[in-house]
């Protein structure tokens, strides 16, 4: 402290300096979000210019692809919607409850070894890549136990990924939730498991529900286990249990070989038409979420 | 209806830190007895002993008996969750829950106890437990409204409601003024006289002027010197402690020598 004190107010040379430091620091953190926003904008900006004459020719929602070569236009994705539902939706039916669980226990009754096991497991999880668990289902299910390729195997493929990612979301939320709620319910004389079903996770809910949006939208583009478990059918097959089935990144992927050709554009337009599609059920499925988490949200 | 709490040889830990040594004291039913000392004596932490929410923090514990009536709460074929049912708690922070509304915050206790109540019964026990907080008149009207949207002194005291709801024999309060305004303040010490008549109060309190308006009998807390655990230094009729306490110590706190 040997600096003099200004006399002045206005007169603090200081001051302008900090004024300055402000305006570079606003300047540099709006120029980050700018350069952030580009590969979002572009990425959409594409997909919407190419593949939005597709998603809007007519049986494009309700027809699949039976018997259309890349010669021929027309077709549509349905086949694809519906092999990608039932994936996900059978892994997320697997994956909310054991993720919901392990979430609840790693922070509700943690804190001994095995939890922080556990956690260190969740993070392993984490990082394993589609690949590597796909292989594993296959390993265990086809080369062990003899089962044929279907789309149930990349449902179990998909929960290897989706469970690290509601387990993490869960923990977060459940952090969030104050003690003094929990301490308010066990002096009412609540026991601890209903102090966390009626209380803990309710409070927490719209949380879950994100978390596990976040988690079927990190599946629902995995291509991976769909080329190793289950391969591509153009045909609509409902049957998880056999056969090819069809789903939207596989149709993406099958288009590719066809992308070159310069007489024929009807791949590259199909698989515009995919992306599009895959994009706006994903899009959809965060605006339910958000509408559901709205709904049930903590009013302050 | 209300009970007699005994302390007897009470000492508390953390692990292995003893927090608080030796403490022993009878409460009368029906009184209201007031826990003051220094911040860190340990005059809430022997508070929460009383209905076993101690134990809630990891590694917490206790040695002697704490008698409710006689029966040693920590007995070991005692339940924590009974004890609590038959001895509620007001918070420092009012803590509604957030999800529910007025009416399902008054209900919370029963509804989450005993499962399915008739809804006549219900709404019986929440115009009795707001009435009994002296909040039914401010919020008769917009019971379905969230508990969360309420002042802080309105919402301090629909805790208060939650906890008389379910009919305890004591109510611990653990400065439950010290996050309000006076106005709402003196609301709460008005029903704190008028709750006396069917509940044993402890209430823990930083404010001096507060202990000497509402309680009957005052514990003084502190520690037993720099590094060692907190203590019962003593426990007396509130008017003796504030006009001519025993012990020297007293004395030094309450006329602001110290603390």
């Amino acid at each position: 402290m040997t600096a003099a004190a200004p006399t002045t107010l206005a007169g603090s040379s200081k001051g302008g300096v900090r004024a300055f430091k402000n305006t570079l620091a606003t300047v540099l953190v709006t120029a980050a979000f700018g350069i952030a926003l580009i590969p979002l904008v572009w990425l959409l900006w594409t997909v919407l210019s190419k593949g939005l004459k597709t998603i809007t020719q007519s049986g494009w929602w309700t027809s699949s692809q039976r018997n259309i070569t890349y010669r021929k236009p027309g077709g549509g994705v349905w086949h694809a919607i519906l092999g990608t539902a039932e994936q996900v939706l059978l892994c997320t039916l697997i994956s909310v409850p054991i993720a919901l669980l392990v979430g609840i226990y790693l922070i509700e009754y943690g804190g001994g070894r095995l939890a922080k096991l556990t956690s260190f497991m969740v993070d392993i999880l984490t990082g394993i890549p589609s690949i590597v668990a796909a292989l594993f289902i296959y390993a265990v299910f086809i080369t062990t136990f003899h089962g044929q390729r279907a789309g149930i195997y990349v449902s179990l493929a998909l929960v290897m990924l989706m469970v690290p990612v509601i387990v993490r979301t869960t923990e977060e939320m459940l952090k969030l939730v104050p003690n003094e709620l929990r301490e308010a319910s066990y002096a009412l004389g609540v026991p601890k498991w209903k102090t966390i079903v009626k209380i803990v996770v309710p409070t927490a809910f719209s949380g879950i529900v994100t978390g596990i949006m976040l988690g079927i939208a990190r599946v629902a583009g995995e291509t991976a286990p769909l080329l190793i478990l289950v391969g591509y059918s153009p045909d609509t097959n409902s049957n998880l249990l056999s056969g090819f089935q069809g789903s939207l990144p596989g149709m993406i992927y099958a288009q590719v070989p066809q992308l070159g050709n310069i007489r024929y554009h009807y791949a590259a337009d199909r698989m515009w038409g995919s992306a599009l599609t895959l994009i706006i059920i994903v899009m959809a499925l965060n605006l339910v979420a958000r509408l559901v988490a709205r709904r049930s949200k903590v009013s302050n | 209806m209300a009970k007699r709490i005994e302390a007897k040889n009470l000492n508390i830990y953390y692990s292995k830190f003893l927090a608080v040594s030796e403490v022993n004291f009878t409460i009368a039913p029906r009184s209201v007895t007031a826990f003051i000392g220094p911040s860190g004596c340990g005059k809430s932490t022997v508070l929460r002993t009383i209905n076993r929410m101690h134990e809630v923090i990891a590694g917490a514990h206790v040695q002697g008996d704490v008698l409710l009536d006689g029966e040693n709460i920590y007995g070991s074929a005692v339940d924590p969750v009974d004890v609590r049912r038959t001895i509620g708690m007001v918070f420092q922070r009012p803590n509604p829950f957030p999800t529910m509304s007025i009416y399902d915050n008054v209900v919370a206790g029963l509804k989450l106890q005993s499962g399915r109540i008739k809804k006549v019964e219900l709404d019986d026990t929440v115009e009795k437990s707001l009435r009994g907080a002296n909040l039914w008149e401010e919020v008769k009207d917009r019971l379905g409204k969230p508990g969360a949207g309420l002042s802080g002194g309105q919402q301090q005291r629909l805790c208060i409601a939650r906890a008389i709801a379910v009919e305890p024999q004591v109510l611990l309060m653990d400065e439950p003024c010290s996050a309000l305004d006076p106005i709402s303040t003196l609301a709460i010490e008005d029903l704190i006289q008028s709750l006396k008549e069917k509940y044993t109060i402890v209430i823990v309190t930083h404010n001096m002027q507060q202990a000497a308006r509402v309680s009957e009998r005052t514990a003084f807390f502190n520690l037993a010197g720099v590094g060692k655990p907190g203590q019962l230094v003593e426990i007396d009729d509130t008017q003796k402690i504030f006009s001519n306490p025993s012990e020297q110590r007293t004395e030094d706190y309450i006329s602001g020598r110290f603390g």
